[in-house]
């Protein structure tokens, strides 16, 4: 296939000791998706450069990791709820170093590791198969309760959505990781309003969330999903927190962040962009980077 | 088909009559959730599958217990009582307990997680399906109430929960028939690599199999009786049904063999051939289970595909209905599950 219009970008050394910024990382992850989303001309492009941000501050600062070891069992493990959001997640695997940057122009196609929607049989750093929403949490309770068998010390990472809220298996792992004190659960939700009929808070509004969840038993923040700094105050906390509790850092993000014809979408679920439009997505990000 | 629930059950007479049956035949009452399976004057053992997993727990660390509120009726209390600190109540929430059970075997550990069958198979059947038989995990899922073995109706009867289950890959179904087996089909499930739906016969458990020098292997089945006349091809309860009804048979001269299929799916295909094959056998196959989707269709499946035509083939099975609420005895007369019932279904057939 044609992938001219997108040169790799060198990469760092994904050692522990790398000194590229956070704010590089995710530059990295969005431009990685976009890449992706070039093979298959289309798809849920938006919600990775929407997420990439808090993928980057998780992968790069908060999670502990062998990129050659995908199974080590000292691993923080990282649940993604949202299958469709698979292509944010092998954009930060394949930053990490978890999946060869070269099988980037293979997602989707035919015999791919890179599956349009996430499952664990196929991808290394993939824990679960998401996609049939509202699994992940309650996956999560199962593996924290695992993991506190083992007397591990590994948390658990556990991506949702906002229109996943709606799936009452997310409440009932909810419910039971406070009757647990799951204190090895951080819980993310990402907040970008937006899911396959129309905004989340229209569709079935899922506010108050805070209030939701505190009332659930939760340790809750709530941060600007695309502002690096209060994510990594944010994942610190959730990490550092004494209390007994789940934890869960709510991340309210822009759809398509990072490329501004495409952040102004109204409806950018599912987005389809023109052959011509990748190479100005990737020159925007571009440019933004450097901005 | 609609009940009509205007109109007046006949047997109570005029309104202010206050009849209650008559002397002949008392009308029996629906009584507890679960009742037992055994007949008066038959043998049983209590909590069969609760005794075997605490025992197997010893040498198995890691085995868990996993419910949703129904460690008793479940028998998982006994593990729990033998293993609390293995033991885990997720409460009212199924789709959890399958859930936080696939988690605990990605972990390493082997999860047994209990509920009833309508629950497991209707409720959580998105979770079982994509969290643990797409993962072909270690998850051993172990359901009270299959079938029709409670009067409480459609609620609680799981009349195709082997329907549901036939249809989804990875996954081993067991259907035992007595206690003598589920005590051996605990070890046996949790040697075996990968997801089972196991049906449970819970409480105070028949106990048949112990004389038949039986021994339960996963994915075999088993020839309990031989017989020139019919091959009963059962599971389940069904399968102490059989054994009755061909011993009533032999006072007529009807010589019936018996073949117990436990293993559902994979179905051992080799026996089932062998003596479905055997000249001049009627073949009945009978189960706990809605005529749609279990072990019948599975053998008639079977039986064509390999172009294996017995004289006759007949099922005895629940019809493709919403069954109704009342005594577990008038139930299983009125749905052809009883041994009266089998008895006359063959005789009628000859």
């Amino acid at each position: 296939m044609n992938t001219s219009t997108s040169e790799p970008v060198p990469r760092a050394s994904q050692s522990a000791l790398s000194n590229v910024s956070l704010v590089d990382r995710a530059y990295r992850i969005r431009r990685n998706a976009l890449r992706m989303g070039e093979v298959q001309g289309q798809g849920y492009i938006a919600q990775a450069l929407g997420v990439a941000d808090v993928l980057a501050v998780a992968y790069f600062h908060a999670m502990r990791y062998r990129p050659e070891e995908p199974e080590w069992e000292e691993r923080d493990r990282f649940l993604l709820s949202i299958g469709h959001y698979a292509i944010a997640l092998y954009a930060a695997l394949i930053e990490a170093g978890i999946v060869p940057e070269d099988e980037l122009e293979s997602y989707g196609t035919d015999d791919s590791r890179l599956p349009m929607s996430g499952m664990a049989a196929y991808t290394p750093g993939m824990e679960i198969t998401g996609g049939s929403l509202g699994h992940g949490l309650a996956l999560a309770v199962g593996f924290c309760l695992g993991l506190k068998r083992k007397k591990s010390s590994s948390f658990v990472y556990c991506l949702f959505s906002d229109g996943e809220l709606g799936e009452g298996s997310i409440w009932e792992g909810a419910w039971s990781a406070s009757h647990w004190k799951l204190d090895n659960l951080i819980g993310i939700v990402d907040v970008n309003n937006q899911q396959a009929d129309g905004p989340a808070s229209q569709v079935t509004g899922f506010e108050p969330l805070e209030a939701r969840f505190e009332s659930f038993g939760w340790h809750v923040q709530r941060v600007n999903g695309n502002d690096i700094d209060a994510l990594v105050a944010a994942f610190d906390t959730a990490r550092n927190l004494a209390e007994p509790k789940p934890r869960i850092i709510i991340c309210d993000t822009k759809m398509a962040k990072g490329v501004p014809f495409l952040e102004q979408r109204e409806r950018n679920h599912f987005l389809r962009v023109e052959p011509h439009e990748w190479q100005k997505a990737l020159e925007l990000l571009d440019a933004g980077r450097t901005s | 088909m609609r009940r009509s629930k205007y109109t007046r059950p006949a047997w109570l007479g005029e309104q202010g009559e206050g009849g209650q049956g008559t002397a002949d035949k008392p009308r029996l009452t629906t009584s507890a959730m679960i009742a037992s399976l055994a007949g008066p004057d038959q043998r049983t053992k209590p909590a069969p599958f609760g005794h075997a997993l605490a025992a197997l727990a010893e040498s198995r660390p890691e085995i868990v217990g996993l419910t949703a509120d129904l460690a008793k009726y479940t028998d998982l209390h006994i593990f729990a009582k033998a293993h609390p600190d293995r033991f885990y109540q997720m409460g009212m929430a199924e789709q959890l307990l399958i859930s936080a059970a696939a988690g605990m075997a990605r972990e390493g550990f082997m999860p047994f997680a209990t509920t009833y069958a309508v629950f497991a198979a209707r409720r959580a059947y998105d979770f079982i399906c994509m969290a643990i038989a797409e993962e072909y995990l270690n998850v051993k899922i172990v359901c009270a109430l299959p079938g029709l073995t409670t009067g409480y109706g459609p609620s609680h009867q799981a009349t195709e929960d082997i329907a549901i289950f036939r249809g989804l890959p990875n996954i081993t179904i067991i259907d035992p028939c007595d206690a003598h087996e589920i005590e051996q089909a605990v070890p046996a499930i949790a040697a075996h690599d990968g997801p089972v739906y196991m049906r449970l016969l819970r409480g105070n458990v028949p106990l048949v199999l112990d004389e038949y020098d039986y021994k339960f292997e996963v994915g075999k089945a088993k020839m309990l009786r031989d017989g020139n006349d019919v091959l009963i091809i059962s599971s389940g309860l069904m399968t102490m049904r059989a054994l009755e009804a061909a011993e009533t048979l032999s006072n007529d001269n009807v010589d019936v063999g018996v073949l117990h299929v436990p293993t559902i799916k994979p179905l051992d295909e080799a026996t089932i051939l062998k003596e479905a094959s055997r000249t001049g056998r009627m073949v009945v196959v009978a189960e706990n289970h809605t005529i749609v989707g279990g072990l019948g269709e599975a053998v008639a499946g079977l039986l064509m595909r390999s172009g294996v035509f017995p004289p006759a083939f007949r099922q005895i099975a629940l019809p493709d209905e919403f069954l109704d609420a009342g005594a577990l005895p008038t139930l299983h007369d009125r749905y052809g599950l009883s041994v009266s019932a089998v008895t006359g279904s063959i005789k009628g057939w000859l």
